[in-house]
């Protein structure tokens, strides 16, 4: 799809001269009976990396996974880049996406790294890297292959462009699974618990991956269970407890200097 | 154990004798002693007479069976969809019709087809006026369309399994990346499920070589018919059953190596 649809965006400037990537307001999120979201609101600007920590069934990958509404949030405010995403109800009362242009146009501009890869098996790693660009954005193949071998020289795999993922170990789809993530040259990197699924001796090797895309100012919303590695990367982490964000602030503060008795409870639970 | 070579290249005439063990040679000496004994002993005098109507025979079968496994295929990919992930009102229909049509003989359909709807069609002036007439007072429509039904109705089940299979999370990341869900079915989703089947369409198509002479009952004059058909004018018996019988076996190897050849083709095995 052609870009030339969207319509100027009215960018939200915030006071300290970054854009806002991603602005979430008072969103909610149910599975039938199940309330996993109860009005969550975030932030992040050009060049933040929010870290989303808390205990299992916190409601942290749901609450990633409505930014690019793989799942559709019940109720609340999704904003791109200052775009809003348009919902509605459909004839079953859900909330699904109003327009499908335009969640596939915000979609391609979102780089979702997923616990288990995900990369498709029918493809060899180098196809995989090219899809995106080729298939969805339009770009010409040369160029698109030109790129994806820079993204995979960089992240460790030049030799591997012609394996299968089948063919690979966890850390090494992974790392692909980054390189085809950065080949659509995202506005922002989703990773919904990256490391997860890994061997332990398998996961330093897409931490330093995603540390060093971190370094270079990308932004990026990373849900994790690393809290030694949030506490390196991020610019601002959000606790969240039974579907609300139960605390938020500079790692320092959420590491070091916990306020909530439950946030302290799992801090010291994990180390 | 016999001697294994040790050499890491066996040139060609040492593979052919590895292949030439004793036991090969002994199976060999038999069948060429079966060969002869066949062409001594029995009567195939006939063959000169009918050489032409068996070139036919063999070639209505064989244009038959590509016809109705390809369009039986086109059928059975959005069967199988519909069961795996179509809404109910799609899903039952096509349930009921792969159940109903596996459920029955091919010849009851055959009939049915040929004998009902081939003695209805007549009464109608409207039908008998137009252009398809010519065509739907032969008998060959009625097998084309019997056996790609059927066709279509053992492989929508294949394909159901197939589509299936395809890991969700695949098919999640495709979403993710902006695909729409067209793009999703035709760049992720068909090639997956299609090699999944794969090995199974390979199996069914040589089923499908062996439903062909029941078109013989309708008319229709494939090799079988060609053969029953020396048996009615010679009288002999054996000889024209025993030819057919290797020209099935030659298709059929044809068959299951070109599939051989398409299944290297795919270079992966899909988790």
């Amino acid at each position: 799809m052609s870009d030339s649809a969207s319509t100027s965006l009215a960018t939200a400037e915030t006071q300290n001269g970054a854009a806002e990537a991603i602005h979430i307001e008072d969103l909610h999120k149910k599975f039938g009976q199940l309330h996993v979201l109860k009005g969550v609101s975030l932030s992040a600007r050009d060049g933040d990396v929010v870290a989303i920590i808390g205990g299992s069934g916190s409601g942290k990958s749901t609450l990633l996974r409505c930014i690019n509404c793989l799942e559709n949030p019940t109720s609340g405010i999704i904003r791109v880049n200052g775009e809003e995403i348009k919902l509605k109800a459909d004839s079953h009362g859900h909330t699904v996406p109003a327009d499908r242009r335009q969640i596939e146009r915000i979609r391609s501009k979102l780089g979702m790294v997923f616990q288990n890869f995900n990369l498709w098996s029918h493809m060899t790693l180098l196809e995989n890297v090219i899809e995106v660009p080729v298939h969805v954005l339009g770009i010409k193949r040369d160029a698109a292959v030109a790129t994806a071998e820079a993204l995979l020289d960089r992240v460790g795999l030049a030799d591997k462009r012609d394996v299968y993922p089948a063919f690979m170990s966890g850390g090494q789809q992974q790392r692909g699974a980054i390189a085809r993530a950065l080949a659509i040259q995202p506005r922002v990197m989703l990773f919904d618990e990256p490391t997860s699924a890994l061997d332990p001796e398998l996961v330093g090797e897409v931490l330093k991956v995603i540390g060093d895309l971190a370094e270079e100012g990308r932004t990026m919303i990373l849900v994790t269970h690393e809290m030694k590695f949030a506490r390196e990367v991020a610019t601002h982490v959000v606790y969240l407890y039974n579907g609300l964000v139960e605390e938020e602030g500079p790692p320092e503060q959420i590491f070091g200097a916990p306020k909530s008795d439950r946030l302290k409870q799992f801090i010291s639970n994990i180390h | 154990m016999s001697a294994q070579p040790t050499a890491g290249i066996v040139d060609a005439s040492a593979r052919a004798s590895l292949w030439l063990q004793p036991h090969r040679i002994v199976l060999i000496v038999v069948a060429l002693a079966l060969f002869a004994a066949a062409a001594m002993f029995m009567r195939w005098d006939w063959i000169p007479q009918y050489y032409d109507l068996a070139l036919q025979g063999i070639w209505r079968t064989l244009w038959i069976l590509v016809v109705t496994v390809i369009l039986g295929f086109l059928l059975a990919v959005p069967l199988g969809l519909a069961q795996a992930a179509g809404p109910a009102w799609l899903a039952i229909p096509a349930q009921a019709f792969c159940t109903v049509i596996r459920g029955t003989p091919l010849l009851l359909q055959l009939w049915l087809l040929y004998y009902g709807l081939g003695s209805l069609f007549p009464q109608f002036p409207w039908i008998r006026q137009s252009e398809l007439w010519p065509y739907l007072r032969q008998a060959w429509p009625y097998a084309v369309l019997s056996l790609t039904i059927s066709y279509a109705a053992y492989e929508g089940e294949v394909m159901r399994g197939a589509f299936a299979g395809v890991p969700r999370g695949q098919l999640e990341a495709a979403r993710a990346y902006g695909m729409s869900r067209w793009k999703v079915f035709r760049r992720i989703w068909l090639p997956q499920a299609f090699y999944r089947a794969m090995p199974t369409l390979a199996g069914e198509t040589v089923l499908q070589l062996k439903a062909t002479p029941l078109v013989a009952t309708i008319t229709v004059v494939d090799i079988y018919a060609v053969a029953s058909r020396v048996r009615q004018d010679t009288f002999i018996v054996y000889e024209p059953l025993l030819l057919l019988a290797l020209i099935y076996l030659i298709i059929t190897g044809i068959i299951v190596f070109a599939f051989k050849k398409l299944e290297a083709r795919i270079p992966v095995r899909i988790a």
